[in-house]
């Protein structure tokens, strides 16, 4: 148990002081392939999130069952079976979101953030602990990807949630909703990420 | 000609890791050293190759067959993670220089999400067949390699280099990568 962390503290590590993103760097893939809008990011953010919460559930439940050799496999097998629970679930119900997000779905199951805190955190805790820990990190992990997404739509494209606030033939960066952009637009989040939170700390 | 435009298409057009952002955890974690980036390469070109052959055998026979099509993700993370772990015991009884070049990346390699990636992506090729499946993974890996290879010899130089105070580390490399992406992006009208 982490011993003098309280819940609360335990909620808010997970958005600002081991921000996945920002901090721990954990998650790439997902955070630079999909967030060439805001929508994008905060539906990929939502179903990583979910799956994370699951995961951590069934992990800190069954931690003691399982043995210590074959947790890495049991853990994943976990994951996927919850993945696969959510492609399904996107396929049927936002098929829009389902086809925006394509290859990076299944690839939640290989999202580091997710068996990182199975193998972290639920693995050593109890349910409710795990729980919030997943809500903490899965809405840093949306926050983060929300604004990266946001910045590469208004630059990239002037709309944001696809609601445009510039003239149809306005020249925008283009270069923000193209691959570089989602470097680029990282690399500045990261350092104003950093500004601010060593600014607070 | 196919087999021409699959290996430029994977190598510059493309990209993996540049354009189509799979494999980023390695491409910025272990990039630090050209060194250590070849034996990356060496040991993604071997998984990624093996685990698409297996990969697409077991969806064509075994999968699509018994109608299993939505079992997809979790057999493959399955097959891929006990591959590394087989492909290690293997090279270490076979070929301990090979194992001990490989070895540290071999484990790293389950978690690659390029592995996953290609071994999918390879599921979608125009009139699929099991050698163009194989041919795709070996483009990828060759395009993941040269990505991997230029990023760190350009962080090598950076080592060097006057960085403001709050550009150092992640952001510098994130600009660096997304530069990169950019030079990538001129191929873009080649196929």
């Amino acid at each position: 148990m982490a011993e003098t962390l309280n819940q609360k503290q335990n909620f808010l590590k997970g958005i600002i002081k081991e921000n996945p993103i920002f901090v721990m760097l954990l998650g790439m893939c997902p955070t630079l392939g999909v967030t060439s809008s805001a929508f994008n990011g905060l539906g990929m953010g939502v179903a990583t999130a979910f799956v994370l919460l699951m995961s951590n559930i069934v992990v800190s439940l069954v931690k003691n069952l399982i043995p210590a050799k074959v947790r890495i496999p049991a853990f994943i097998i976990i994951i996927a079976s919850f993945v696969t629970i959510v492609e399904m679930i996107l396929e049927a119900f936002v098929p829009f979101l389902y086809e925006q997000l394509g290859i990076f779905i299944p690839l939640i199951v290989v999202n580091c953030i997710i068996l990182g805190r199975a193998e972290a955190y639920a693995s050593k805790n109890n349910v409710l602990s795990s729980i919030i820990d997943a809500l903490g990190m899965g809405l840093g992990f949306t926050l983060a990807l929300t604004a990266l997404g946001s910045v590469r739509e208004i630059l990239g494209s002037g709309s944001l949630f696809g609601l445009s606030f510039v003239p149809d033939d306005a020249n925008t960066f283009i270069l923000f909703i193209l691959p570089p952009g989602a470097f680029i637009a990282l690399a500045y989040l990261t350092v104003i990420f950093n500004k601010l939170t060593t600014k607070t700390a | 000609m196919d087999y021409v435009i699959i290996l430029i298409a994977a190598v510059f057009v493309n990209n993996i890791v540049l354009s189509q952002f799979l494999g980023i955890c390695p491409f910025l974690g272990v990039s630090n050293k050209v060194s250590t980036s070849v034996g990356m390469s060496g040991a993604v070109l071997f998984v990624m190759t093996i685990a698409t052959t297996v990969t697409y055998l077991l969806h064509e026979y075994v999968l699509v067959p018994a109608g299993l099509n939505y079992l997809r993700t979790i057999t493959f993370i399955l097959v891929i993670a006990a591959l590394v772990q087989m492909v290690e015991i293997i090279l270490k009884k076979v070929s301990p220089p090979l194992y001990q070049a490989l070895g540290v990346f071999l484990p790293l390699i389950t978690t690659n999400c390029a592995v996953l990636g290609v071994a999918i992506l390879a599921l979608g090729l125009d009139n699929g067949s099991l050698i163009k499946a194989v041919f795709f993974a070996i483009s990828n890996s060759l395009g993941f390699s040269l990505a991997l290879i230029v990023f760190a010899s350009i962080r090598e130089q950076l080592e060097l280099a006057n960085i403001p105070e709050g550009m150092k580390g992640v952001p510098i490399n994130l600009l660096v990568a997304g530069l990169l992406s950019l030079a990538f992006l001129g191929f873009t009208a080649l196929v």
